[in-house]
Parts: C-alpha cells; structure tokens; sequence
C-alpha cells in the first residue's frame, strides 16, 4: 500500500491554495491508495495537483491516466473492491460519460470518493459552474455534498473518507466544488499535520466484502425480480444510517481539528429571527453573506441558509430551520427543464421537505448563476424584495424567477 | 476600506507563471504584514491560448470579513494597482472570450498605478493607453518582454522588480520590508531580493491627468437577449465577400462586424509592395484569411482580422518581402497598401529601416527582445 514518503505534512501549516488543490493535499494526507483522472475543466486542476505531488515524491500513490471518464470510474470501483483507498472526479459531460461506472459504484458499495468540479453540461461549450452535472447522482445512493471554500474542501473530503468508509455505511461520497470560484481561486487554508489526520481517519478496512484471493468471493452477479428490491432496500437503510454517522464524524473532526459550522448538514447564516431566508449551494454562500449583513444594517430581517449536504438531504434540519420564517427564497444553479413550477431542483425537494409542515412559509424559486455567471450582490436584494412582496400581498405572482438573464 | 486589489495583465502560457508568481508573493508578503489575500486567475481567460492577453488578480484585506465583502464580486471592478507584463497591450486587452477591446486602465481606481514593464516612455506609452476620466500614476519599469518562468526561459527577476515597484506605488497594499522577507522565504535568494529592493528605490510614478493619452473609443458591443438570438446556438456564416472595399475589381472576404483584432497579436506582418510577386501563398495560408486582393492583384493585410501568427512571412518565397513587426511600432490598423498607394517613396522611408532592424533582433514566439537579458542586465547595471 502507498504511504507518504516525504516530510511533508508532518507541522500543520498554512498553504495559499486553490479548493482542487486543497482537495489533492487531502488525498495525500488521506494517504490514498489509488488515484484516476482523466482530464477536463475545471476538475483538472486537481489532477495536476496530485501529480505535481507524485513527482515531487510527496505522496506515493497508484496513479492511472485512463483513456476515458467511464474506465476511470470503472478502476476505482474495482480498487475500491480490494480494498484501496480510492479518489476520482470529473465534470460536466466527463462526469456523464462515466455515468454507467458511477451508477453501480454506489450499488455494489464501493466508498470512492470523487470531486465533481461543477461545469456547465455542453453543448454549447461552456467552462463555468452551473450544479446539474452533479445533481444527476442524486437518484443513485452517492452521498453528495455541495463545499464553498477551500479549507472545506479540504476537512470534507477527510470527513468524505471517514463517512463512506465506515461499514455501517460503505456508499460513495461526492465532493461538489463550484467550477472557478472554487475549483480556480487561491485562499489560505490551514493544513492539518499527518499525525492529526491519522487520528482522525482509521484506515479503510473492506472486512469481508473485500475482493482478495484469502476471501473469495462473487460481486455483482446477474439478479433480477426476485433479488433486486432486497438489495435495493440494503442500500436504503445504509443511507438511512449515514445522517447518524455524519454527525459522528463531523464531530469528531471538530474535536480534533477544531474547525467546522456546528451543523454539518445546513449552515445558517443570521437565521434565527429571519422572516426571509435566502436558500443556496455552493460559493453561492460569498455573495449572499454579504446581501445579508447589508440588509441587517438597513433593518430587515433576513438570513441565509446553505444547503451543504443535498444526499442524504437535511429534511429535519431545513423543516426546523426554515420552519419559522415568512418567506424562503431558494437560489437555484440548476434547472429542471419541464419540473413541476419550471424551476430548479433544489427548490422542489425544499418545497416537498415543507409540505408537512403545518405552518408553511412562501416559496419562491430564482435560477441564477448559470453557466459562471456571477451573482451579485444586488441580485440577492432584488430576490429578496420580489419574496418580500409575495409575504405582504399573499399571491405568488410566478413561482420561478430568473435572475439578470438578458431579455 | 482596507482593501487592496491588484490585478496583473500578461500574455497567455508565455507570462502565466511569471504573473502567478507576482500574484501569489503579494498574498504571502500580506501575509506577513498581518492581513489575508486571495488570488486567482480570470476563468473566462482559461485554458489559457498562447499568447492571448489575460488576467491574474490578488486581492488584501485586514481581516476575512472585508476579504468577503470586496469577493462578493469575484472578478474585481476596480483595482489599485494594475501591472501590464507587455506593453503591447497598452493598446488594450482582447481575452478571448471575447468582450471587445478593454482599455489596459479600464479597472485601475482614480489614484491608483499603472505598472508597465516597457523600454518605451511614457509619452510613447500613452499614445497608445486609452484616456481616462480620472487620474492615476504611470510607472514604467525599464525591461523588454519576460518570459521568465517559461519552461527554459531564463529567471531574469520580472516578478521581483514588479514586487518592488509595486510596494512603492502602494504602500498600503504590502510593506516592502513584508514583501522582502516574503521573497527571502519563498526563494532563498539573495539576488532575488535585491532585484525588489532596487526596484522599489528606482520606481517613480508619473501623474497622468484626466483626458491623457489616447482619445479613441475602444470597441465595445452588445449582447443580445435569449428573445432577439437565433435558436438552436447556430451562428450564421458570414457572407462570401465580394470586391475590393465594395467595388469590382480585387477580392475581399465577409468579414465579421463584431469579432476584430487588435492586441491579440504581439507582431503583425508589413509588406513591401515594390517585390511582392504576386505569388499568391499568403493569402492561401493565412489561417484568418486577413489578405485582401487588391485592384492591381497585390495582398494587402487586413489588420482587423490579423492574429500575427507569422505564417504569410513563413510562407512568403520572396526575402523580406513580408516581416512581422513588434506591434509596438504601430498606434492603428491602417492599411498599408493605402499607405504606399498615396506615397510609394514615403511608405518605402518607413519600411525599409524597420525591416532592416526587426532582422537584427532575436525573437520567440512573436516576441522581439526576448532572450534580450545580456542587454537588459547591463542597462540594469548603468
């Protein structure tokens, strides 16, 4: 197995780094076996990371070059049966086109970790971030989670490996990095010391599911009406043990690396007294904050919640944390083509996770940002004033918005 | 506010590291002054294409919550400091994605500096620098193009005299003795250090007042809406083309209203019209079909559509009859067959001597002068 051979890593330090940077620093602290990459924008810039670090010597790992997405994912899987630490990722159509790989990934319970560095779907060509690419494992037993800074990237993916390969889970674990804002922008990270990391992440320990000559053993054999609803069921109840075992880690995590939002499910943003709540994923979060802190100052109540984990999605947590506000703006960088309110993904589980509820908020949905483009400040304040006049005339005059869109 | 935002405008590949170099020692020197930076690249300029002008920024607060609030818009509006690697572009900026041409000061702030690392001065310099309606400091650090940093290009210190000079004309961006000891860290090189120090004793910044420089409306367009543009993402051909500027006899192709050329290309092709044989091979090969035919069966370079990719001179049987130039020789895109049309003996005082001196310059990659350190480093020396 690899091991990091280098006296890197062995001082917490302070790094200038991008978020795909700081995820290939946390493949090496997570000592990863096996690494697959096959490049497109705007994933690629971790691949490179990694390799910079293979040849400097810093971190000694299997890394394959396959000659497409889908054998990348095919390897990973495979590695992962035999108990390899695995990393992987793509964007945009390259995750799609390793869509077969990904899809029974998740059904044989193989805990690799990916990033999906987040890009438009072409054609037409386009580099920027918009969610659909990763939203489309949303349906397949994938944890999947949505990071807004680098330093997140980083403690997510330990956590990522820490959760997926925990075996009362074993379900793989997207990262979801905005594509530039993310994925293309330096920040300070602190890096945590190996010695940390060992203490926080056991090693990956496949038991007796592990594919190796001293355990023979068949994965995935043909079944079909007679086997195929239990095996379902087994990964329902796994991602139904997962929320428990998130909070664990991410406890932990917080213990030992003293970092880390107290939820790691939703992260609230002057909510508490909010009568509108702005509802959003990603670098979103940068922007907004700064929406929020002015409309405090100008004395309007309003807050912003972020939506980190989207599978196993936070239902509890959004119903109590949304539960008391007037209004709930959710910002889609998405869209479902044809859904029920032609909106965004996102808003139509938040609207299915509110329908229960007795007293239930105004909903209003905005798709912003798509394809990379920016959304500013004075956006977020245009979409809370249109949910402000839906709250005061009670009539929802269109259910979705889209926010500066040239006409 | 206690923000500072400096934004560095360089060739494409050629200056990539150079300009990454120069953005992140500002964050790690800030750093050391007690503040938090950030820096990045203009996504819309990546993957980068060789030589085409693009962006890094980076960005210093005081604290992570001013950093927040001047990210809250990602790509900077106005910066403190912008520092231009190629004073080629001067002229202005052409990403290739695509925005018209962007005046090299467009962001810098009223009061903030333009860094041009240039051998021209400032009066030559801003012949070319569009005119602003507020004033801003003009500081030139003497040196051709670098390329340092480039695969075998030699390490001639560009990032660390640009780190110097900038610690000069900003002082609340990052200490000199911060960046110093910043480089000291990163480089363990005393040299390297010095070259800053030098720097930052040597940059002088010159005022230049409202209206100064050049008065030419940079090209600009507008975006049509998802109502006015066609379906199905299909852009229509462009049309054949016809006659020389609209009459019978030559040819010129249809060319794009709205996609033009201008400092894109670091060199651009002049001709001698009195040996061209008219053998037709520039216009064959030219990859942006930028030659016209002419009346009298001649080809003359369109500079609206020229990339200065060099291929017409590659091609071109006749010596000397095509020579790129260094695009700092020129301040429009005139024809030159115009040019020699009215005045065939003024046209030839002009083109020959500066055919005579572009042969006797090393030149990379469209660049003159580079490779040029030995000369760099005694003027350095002076």
């Amino acid at each position: 197995m690899a091991t990091v051979q280098t006296k890197l890593y062995e001082k917490e330090s302070e790094e200038l780094i991008s978020g795909s940077e700081a995820i290939g620093i946390a493949c090496a602290l997570a000592d990863v076996d096996v690494i697959t990459a096959y490049p497109i924008r705007p994933y690629d810039t971790v691949m490179q990371y990694v390799s910079r670090l293979k040849a400097d010597g810093a971190f000694d790992f299997d890394y394959i070059i396959a000659e497409s997405e889908h054998s990348q994912f095919e390897i990973v899987k495979h590695a992962s049966a035999v108990g390899a630490r695995t990393f992987t990722g793509s964007s945009g159509v390259g995750w799609f086109y390793a869509f077969e790989a990904i899809t029974v990934t998740a059904g044989l319970r193989m805990p690799v970790v990916a990033m999906v560095g987040n890009r438009a779907l072409d054609d037409p060509g386009a580099f920027g971030v918009e969610h659909n690419d990763a939203l489309a494992v949303r349906d397949l037993g994938w944890h999947l989670y949505w990071v807004a800074t680098a330093q997140e990237a980083l403690d997510m993916a330990l956590i990522a490996y820490k959760v997926a390969e925990d075996p009362r889970v074993l379900l793989p674990f997207a990262l979801s990095c905005d594509g530039s804002f993310l994925t293309h922008s330096q920040a300070i990270v602190q890096v945590p010391s190996r010695d940390q990391v060992e203490k926080f992440l056991p090693p990956y320990k496949r038991g007796k599911l592990q594919l190796h000559p001293d355990n023979p053993i068949t994965v995935a054999p043909q079944v079909n009406e007679d086997w195929l609803m239990e095996i379902r069921k087994q990964t329902d109840e796994a991602m139904r043990r997962t929320p428990e075992v998130i909070k664990e880690a991410y406890e932990e995590f917080r213990e030992i690396f003293g970092r880390g939002d107290p939820s790691p499910f939703i992260e609230e943003y002057m909510c508490e007294d909010a009568e509108i709540i702005v509802v959003g994923m990603g670098t979103l979060a940068m922007p907004t904050r700064v929406a929020i802190r002015r409309m405090r100052e100008a004395g309007k109540k309003v807050g912003f919640l972020r939506v980190k984990f989207f599978r196993p999605f936070p239902a509890e947590e959004l119903q109590k944390a949304l539960g008391n506000a007037k209004g709930v703006a959710v910002i889609d960088r998405d869209y479902s083509y044809g859904s029920p309110s032609y909106g965004g993904v996102l808003f139509h589980e938040l609207r299915s996770t509110m329908y229960p509820m007795d007293k239930r908020p105004v909903m209003l949905n905005f798709i912003a940002g798509l394809g990379g483009r920016e959304v500013m400040v004075g956006d977020i304040e245009q979409i809370v004033e249109t949910t402000q006049t839906a709250i005061d005339t009670g009539k929802i005059e269109q259910e979705t918005t889209w926010v500066s869109v040239r006409e | 506010m206690a923000t500072r935002a400096v934004e560095v405008v360089y060739r494409g590949i050629f200056q990539r590291t150079l300009a990454r170099n120069i953005v992140r020692n500002i964050v790690f020197a800030a750093r050391k002054d007690g503040k938090i930076g950030t820096a990045f690249g203009r996504y819309s300029d990546s993957p980068e294409r060789n030589g085409i002008p693009a962006k890094q920024f980076a960005v210093v607060s005081d604290t992570a919550l001013e950093l927040e609030e001047s990210l809250a818009v990602y790509e900077a509006t106005a910066v403190d400091v912008t520092i231009n690697l190629d004073d080629a572009m001067c002229k202005g900026i052409e990403s290739w994605a695509w925005y018209g041409l962007q005046p090299i000061n467009e962001l810098t702030k009223p009061g903030g500096t333009l860094i041009v690392t240039s051998r021209q001065d400032a009066p030559s310099l801003l012949e070319d620098i569009h005119q602003k309606d507020s004033s801003y400091g003009l500081a030139i650090i003497p040196s051709t193009v670098s390329f340092s940093g480039l695969w075998v290009y030699k390490d001639d210190h560009t990032d660390m005299r640009v780190l110097g000079a900038i610690c000069k004309v900003c002082p609340d961006l990052v200490s000199l003795k911060a960046m110093l000891v910043s480089i000291e860290e990163q480089t363990g090189n005393e040299a390297k250090v010095s070259s800053a120090q030098r720097a930052f004793d040597r940059t002088t910044s010159r005022p230049v007042e409202p209206g100064e420089g050049n008065t030419e409306t940079p090209f600009s367009f507008d975006m049509p809406g998802w109502k006015t543009m066609e379906e199905g993402v299909v852009i229509r051909a462009l049309p054949q083309g016809g006659g020389f500027r609209g009459g019978d006899e030559g040819y010129q192709p249809g060319r794009s209203e709205v996609f033009k050329k201008w400092s894109t290309r670091s060199m651009r092709p002049v001709i001698n019209f009195d040996t061209c044989i008219k053998c037709t091979l520039c216009w064959l090969q030219c990859p942006d079909t930028c030659f016209d035919i002419t009346p009298d069966g001649l080809y003359d370079a369109n500079m609206e559509s020229c990339c200065g990719c060099g291929v017409c001179e590659a091609v071109c049987p006749v010596p000397d009859c095509i020579t790129m130039v260094g695009e700092a020789e020129f301040n429009d895109n005139n024809s030159q067959w115009d040019a020699w049309t009215a005045d065939k003996d003024s046209y030839n005082k002009w083109m020959i001597p500066l055919v005579e001196k572009q042969k006797s310059e090393v030149r990379t990659h469209g660049f003159h002068h580079v490779g040029g350190y030995d000369e760099e480093i005694n003027a350095e020396e002076d």
